[in-house]
């Protein structure tokens, strides 16, 4: 490092090097083999927007808005990330490649953050597609409140990527497994869902105006910081021969 | 691995002051403590739920705290004490549900409202818990089990108070709280509760300490087991055994 | 305290400690079974040790 680093630059210089080229690797990886094989992302938008359709027929309305529309997005939203969360391992699992990563000698911890930028990603990737889709199907009202919404979103989405990776590492192994990922991530998410559902509401009324939002953005930050700090530490003791 | 000290030991000291103080508890709840001005007996029902609510939930973290012992030590004693505080907390929890069901029945005429913001926590951390017991085990390998059963107690335990938070503000705009006591507790009152929170809190030691005991009896009998069905010349391996 | 126990409102108190009474009393429950069948195993295993030469 030369001597014009920045304090934040040798911060981040002092963790291992082959920490984030590990991570960016892995994740360019994954992202390649997603792109090849288009399981996942396509799977989440798809659900989506067969949910949004679902709830148009089960609530017999052609427009909702206010707490009706958040509640339908966000609960959405956290099942379409169940899915994405079952595949998360998928790629591993399939072609083997599980113990070839195992035998690499990484850092734990890099699979960890990859797997979560991964997530992260196709969250984003799936909300692309799943936000117009809600827009034109259920709300036309979305575009008022837009900008405060995908503040929401991005937040929830560090907090679902972080929870989400380290219960698709845990159910990796088990058993029943798409069974058991979504009984272990929705209860783990329901913070998140509260917060976000609050915070969309006043942004998803007919009038929109974003009311309360410090407090239900505040939440979802604290959420963040705790499970992300709290999956890195933990993920090390997963995977382990 | 043998323990140096058995998990029985204490254990009649313990029985007996919980079964001590158990018993004053009630006594003081029923033939002490004031009758509520608004809620009146209805309000009895505060002693024996609001304990079981923060036993539970202490529990639940304790059994996270133990659960980061077993990840950095290995000792696979502390995923056995990991698991009965989860499994004992969840017995415990149900009782809280359970209760606190009866008292908005008692004092709203529903079975259960949503606007409580401990029920409605509850309800959250009971289910996630509940996959704890399938997550060990639909994992064959012991060790395996033990550690992923860690890594999802201390998770679990990490979530415990954030959930609860999550929850209080989303109900503070809603109802006001009449399952807990508003304001401070007049003495009396305030004597009973911390005296049957000592009862609950104990109970769930003694309980805590019994099948622990129990447990590790049983597992030692299966090594023992193991040892006598052995051929004599070659000297067994003792194979790991999952926690059941 | 008797006639404010036997009101409605007084079924669900009990009721309520009731339900806590009857929890502890399963768990006994269990715990006698297991304990059971621990003393089974036990019984096994010494006839086991028994039958070894010694």
């Amino acid at each position: 490092m030369t001597t014009t680093a920045t304090p934040s630059e040798r911060k981040i210089a002092s963790v291992p090097p082959g920490l984030w080229r590990a991570a960016t690797a892995l994740l360019r990886k994954d992202f390649a083999h997603e792109v090849r094989t288009r399981q996942t992302v396509p799977a989440m938008a798809l659900f989506s927007v067969t949910v949004f359709v679902l709830f148009h027929f089960g609530l017999a309305r052609d427009t909702i808005s206010g707490s009706l529309a958040s509640g339908v997005l966000w609960v959405t939203l956290l099942l379409a990330a169940v899915v994405g969360v079952t595949r998360l391992f998928a790629a591993e699992r399939d072609g083997g490649a599980g113990e070839g990563l195992l035998l690499a000698p990484i850092d734990r911890t890099a699979i960890y953050l990859a797997k979560a930028s991964a997530l992260l990603l196709y969250l984003a990737l799936l909300e692309v597609v799943a936000l117009p889709a809600f827009a034109l199907l259920l709300a036309p009202g979305l575009g008022d409140g837009l900008p405060e919404l995908i503040a929401t979103l991005a937040l929830a989405d560090v907090g679902i990527a972080a929870i989400g990776a380290l219960v698709a590492g845990l159910a990796a192994e088990a058993r029943a497994r798409e069974a058991i990922v979504p009984l272990m991530l929705l209860p783990l998410l329901v913070p998140v869902l509260i917060a976000a559902a609050n915070a969309s509401r006043p942004l998803l009324e007919t009038h929109s105006h974003a009311a309360g939002l410090a407090k239900w953005l505040g939440l979802i930050g604290l959420y963040d910081v705790v499970f992300v700090l709290v999956s890195v530490a933990l993920f090390d003791y997963l995977l382990e021969d | 691995m043998t323990r140096t000290r058995p998990h029985s030991r204490g254990l009649p000291l313990l029985s007996s002051a919980t079964a001590a103080t158990v018993v004053a508890a009630l006594s003081l709840a029923f033939f002490y403590a004031p009758l509520d001005r608004d809620q009146g007996v209805i309000q009895k029902i505060f002693y024996i739920h609001v304990p079981l609510a923060i036993v539970s939930l202490c529990g639940f973290i304790a059994g996270g705290v133990m659960a980061i012992r077993h990840l950095r030590t290995g000792d696979r004693s502390w995923d056995m004490r990991s698991y009965v505080a989860i499994h004992l907390s969840i017995v415990f929890a149900v009782g809280t549900l359970v209760t606190g069901s009866i008292w908005a029945k008692a004092s709203w005429g529903h079975w259960w409202v949503w606007s409580e913001p401990v029920l409605v926590s509850f309800l959250i951390v009971f289910l996630l818990y509940c996959c704890y017991q399938p997550l060990r085990f639909s994992i064959e390998d012991p060790e395996r089990q033990a550690r992923y059963a860690s890594v999802f107690a201390v998770t679990a335990g990490a979530f415990v108070p954030v959930n609860f938070l999550a929850v209080r503000l989303a109900t503070q705009h809603v109802h006001p709280r009449v399952l807990s006591q508003s304001g401070s507790l007049p003495g009396p009152m305030l004597l009973t509760f911390l005296v049957s929170l000592a009862g609950v809190a104990l109970l769930w030691a003694t309980l805590w300490k019994l099948e622990l005991s129990l447990k590790s009896s049983r597992m030692s009998l299966k090594r023992l087991r193991a040892r006598l069905e052995a051929p004599d010349e070659v000297e067994a391996p003792v194979p790991e055994v999952a926690v059941r | 305290m008797t006639t404010v126990l036997a009101s409605a409102s007084g079924h669900y108190v009990a009721a309520a400690y009731v339900v806590f009474v009857a929890l502890i009393l399963l768990y006994l429950v269990i715990i006698a079974v297991r304990a059971q069948r621990t003393e089974r195993e036990l019984r096994e295993l010494s006839a086991l040790a028994e039958k070894r030469p010694r």
